[in-house]
């Protein structure tokens, strides 16, 4: 085990991945247009992001929490909505007797309902993340 | 006889189709990122095809409507918990992990926590998992051949081993991506072709001897039916007095003859065979609804039931993002963005093919009340058609069936296989292609040798309890490690360790318990109500005491992580480790042209 230590020996291969090291000499392709507007404007504000100035730092917990908090409140919402669910069916057992076209209510309720149902939750979560990433870009494109 | 033959070639025909799309798939694969994450190039509907197809095991094929025919309306929390499970994937994990540019659960770990330690106990829990889930497929690949041809049950889970071992061997994660999607679109025919016709069926002559759901008493057979025990001892209720012949033991006395059994719990022993006539009540597996009043009603069993409602909801929501064989796909996606996109279709696709076992597992309670009796629910998806449908038709239908089962074992096996043998051949050893190869054998050994050596039991069943293994172990690491600065590698071992060891000792527990009458409480044989806010909590203590040691570059992992896909800051940890593919490629071609023309 010691020479798991803190992983010494995993290292170097560490730092070429999180780039801070200039990464190892690789023979690269270098293709001259491929630097669109957007990247080049950009670019300073990756750096500012990537050296972790105090502006890049806020920018960057701002878009992790507007993300978390699109995912908890989502999250809560369905996980309250189907533990509800069966203390309900057990506090009020008579919901099992309704029917609509012969087929009773709780078979509907967990067989039918909660597909589309989380399929749209999913959308919605999409869409917002999404968006966060867009303002985000926008921002730092500036 | 016709059937066996209509069966079998349909098996044939999906055991070719997956063997000439692994073949496609892998005409050019030959480098490490090839194998692992197959070059990280797959669009998002075609992956979200392929993580249906692998997720949709044995467990959803023919676990579902089994449960459904045997404990009603509330086995419908798995379909649900299942697909609720890839929207918690979606909320909290897919684009960041993906961005990590990760290529196994372990590696994620690492690059996360900065410490090796963290990394070899998620790869003992990868493994862990993934044979967990492994053992069941296989074992009812051999039911399910053993159910339409009568071949022996060994044979069955070594026909699926050796084509999914020998399709990895061609291409590793290339190969599989077609075989998977194409299976998704496979089984999701397979499924709802012969919900339709049986429904018609049923629609057409509504009462053929069968008693309808809507009376509240007990279930009854339809006609007359003889039924052996098979290997292991069966306890059995009986609501509603009966008389039937016995040749075997009952309660460990023998019986031969005529036999009255009152209200109460009855023993049977192996090799014992009953004959019941047409009407006598159907005694129940215990544990399960004996009338179809309790069966059509949600939440009839008490509180403990409703417990093990409970856990089984949080260990399938949660469990799903633990799971090492579905991140692994994940980590194909080209970007964060096309990490979401396929986890939102995957919510599609997989709400579209859980309708369909539903109804067949209400209308096997009609046609196949015997299997109330051994509760060996699994088989009823595979029996259905010929029972309602006695003629060429139904054994097309039952072919189309066999097929679907089958093609079912194939695409999660290898998904399995794929994502084990990637965890030891870049873990325990040096990770070449070769590396991979061998551990895929070896996968494939260890997987099926404990197949034969393990007692069967219902698939759903023990692919719940990988999914609490999961939800107890790799859902905390992955969310706290995602959203939390300060998570350390000691908290996050602590975690893992009292998180899966107490859902290990459980499974032991329950397991023991299942041989020696069924004791062990709800909380055990379905834990994660408990395991998971525990695992949760030690990770978070933890590393709030050992807060030092959290990676000093943590803002730079979680920009990474977080940080729009555009901005360009992935950065793939398979191509720092083995080289770009093209790089190796050209390599390769290189060297077969003797080192002639670079371009």
């Amino acid at each position: 085990m010691s020479r798991h230590d803190a992983g010494k020996p995993e290292q170097p291969a560490r730092e070429a991945w999180l780039g801070e090291q200039g990464s190892r000499p690789r023979r690269r392709r270098v293709v001259l247009a491929d630097s669109t507007k957007s990247r080049g404007k950009a670019l300073r504000t990756i750096i500012e992001l990537e050296e972790q100035t105090s502006v890049g730092e806020k920018l960057v917990r701002d878009l992790i929490r507007q993300q978390l908090k699109s995912a908890f409140g989502l999250a809560f919402a369905v996980l309250i909505g189907m533990c509800l669910l069966p203390v309900t069916f057990y506090l009020v057992p008579s919901i099992g007797d309704l029917k609509i076209l012969g087929i009773p209510i709780p078979w509907l309720v967990l067989g039918l309902a909660p597909f589309p149902i989380l399929y749209g939750v999913g959308w919605v979560f999409r869409r917002q993340a999404e968006r966060h990433e867009r303002d985000f870009v926008n921002m730092v494109d500036r | 006889m016709n059937a066996t033959i209509w069966s079998l070639s349909a098996i044939v025909a999906v055991a070719a189709v997956t063997f000439l799309l692994g073949y496609v798939g892998s005409r050019k694969a030959n480098t490490t990122p090839d194998f692992l994450v197959a070059r990280r190039a797959i669009p998002a509907t075609r992956n979200a095809a392929a993580i249906s197809g692998e997720y949709l095991s044995a467990a959803s094929f023919l676990g579902v409507a089994g449960l459904v025919l045997k404990d009603g309306v509330d086995a419908l929390w798995y379909p649900v918990g299942f697909t609720a499970g890839y929207l918690a994937l979606l909320l909290f994990v897919a684009a960041p992990l993906r961005r990590s540019g990760a290529y196994t659960l372990p590696d994620f770990a690492e690059a996360r926590l900065g410490s090796s330690n963290v990394r070899h106990f998620s790869t003992f829990f990868v493994v862990c998992i993934g044979v967990l889930y492994l053992v069941p497929q296989l074992q009812s690949a051999g039911l399910t051949l053993t159910t339409i041809t009568g071949l022996p049950a060994w044979f069955g889970g070594l026909i699926v081993t050796v084509i999914v071992v020998i399709n990895v061997l061609g291409g590793g994660m290339r190969a599989i991506t077609l075989v998977q999607a194409f299976q998704y679109w496979g089984k999701l025919f397979a499924i709802a072709a012969p919900t339709f016709v049986l429904f018609v069926v049923f629609l057409a002559s509504p009462d053929r001897g069968t008693q309808p759901i809507s009376d509240d008493g007990v279930v009854r057979f339809p006609k007359a039916e003889s039924i052996t025990v098979a290997e292991q001892v069966v306890k059995v209720r009986v609501d509603e007095p009966l008389t039937l012949k016995v040749n075997g033991q009952i309660d460990g006395r023998n019986a031969d003859g005529a036999v009255f059994w009152g209200r109460g719990v009855y023993e049977l022993s192996p090799g014992t065979t009953m004959e019941f006539a047409a009407g006598s009540p159907v005694p129940v597996v215990e544990g399960s609804p004996t009338t179809n009043y309790d069966w059509t009603r949600p939440q009839t069993g008490g509180i403990s039931e409703l417990i093990r409602t409970y856990s089984l909801i949080f260990a399938t929501f949660l469990g799903t993002m633990g799971l090492p064989h579905v991140l692994v796909r994940f980590y194909t996606n080209p970007d964060g963005k096309a990490a979401r996109r396929t986890a939102l279709h995957v919510l599609y696709l997989l709400g579209l093919f859980y309708i369909f076992p539903t109804v067949l597992g209400v209308l096997s309670r009609l046609y196949l009340p015997q299997l109330l009796v051994n509760g060996k629910t699994d088989a009823a998806v595979l029996m259905l058609p010929e029972t309602m449908l006695p003629n060429l038709g139904g054994q097309i239908v039952g072919a189309i069936v066999a097929a679907g089962a089958f093609a079912a074992f194939l695409s999660t096996s290898s998904g399995l296989v794929v994502s084990v043998a990637g965890v030891v051949s870049t873990d325990i050893m040096p990770g070449k292609v070769r590396d991979f190869r061998w551990a895929t054998v070896f996968t494939g050994l260890v997987a099926i040798g404990l197949a034969l050596l393990l007692p069967r039991s219902d698939a759903s069943l023990t692919v719940a309890m990988s999914f609490a293994l999961a939800a107890s172990t790799f859902c905390p690491l992955l969310v706290l490690g995602i959203w939390w600065r300060g998570l350390t590698w000691v908290g996050a071992v602590c975690g893992l360790v009292v998180g899966g060891g107490m859902v290990i000792t459980a499974q032991v527990v329950s397991v023991v318990s299942s041989y020696t009458g069924r004791w062990a409480p709800a909380f055990i044989t379905q834990p994660a109500l408990i395991t998971v806010p525990v695992a949760f909590i030690i990770m978070i203590m933890v590393s709030k005491a050992t807060r030092r040691r959290v990676p000093a570059d943590v803002s730079q992992i979680l920009l990474r992580l977080h940080a729009p896909d555009p901005l360009g800051f992935i950065r793939d940890r398979d191509i720092a480790r083995f080289g770009t593919a093209e790089e190796k490629a050209r390599q390769a071609e290189d060297k077969r042209r003797g080192a002639g023309r670079t371009r």
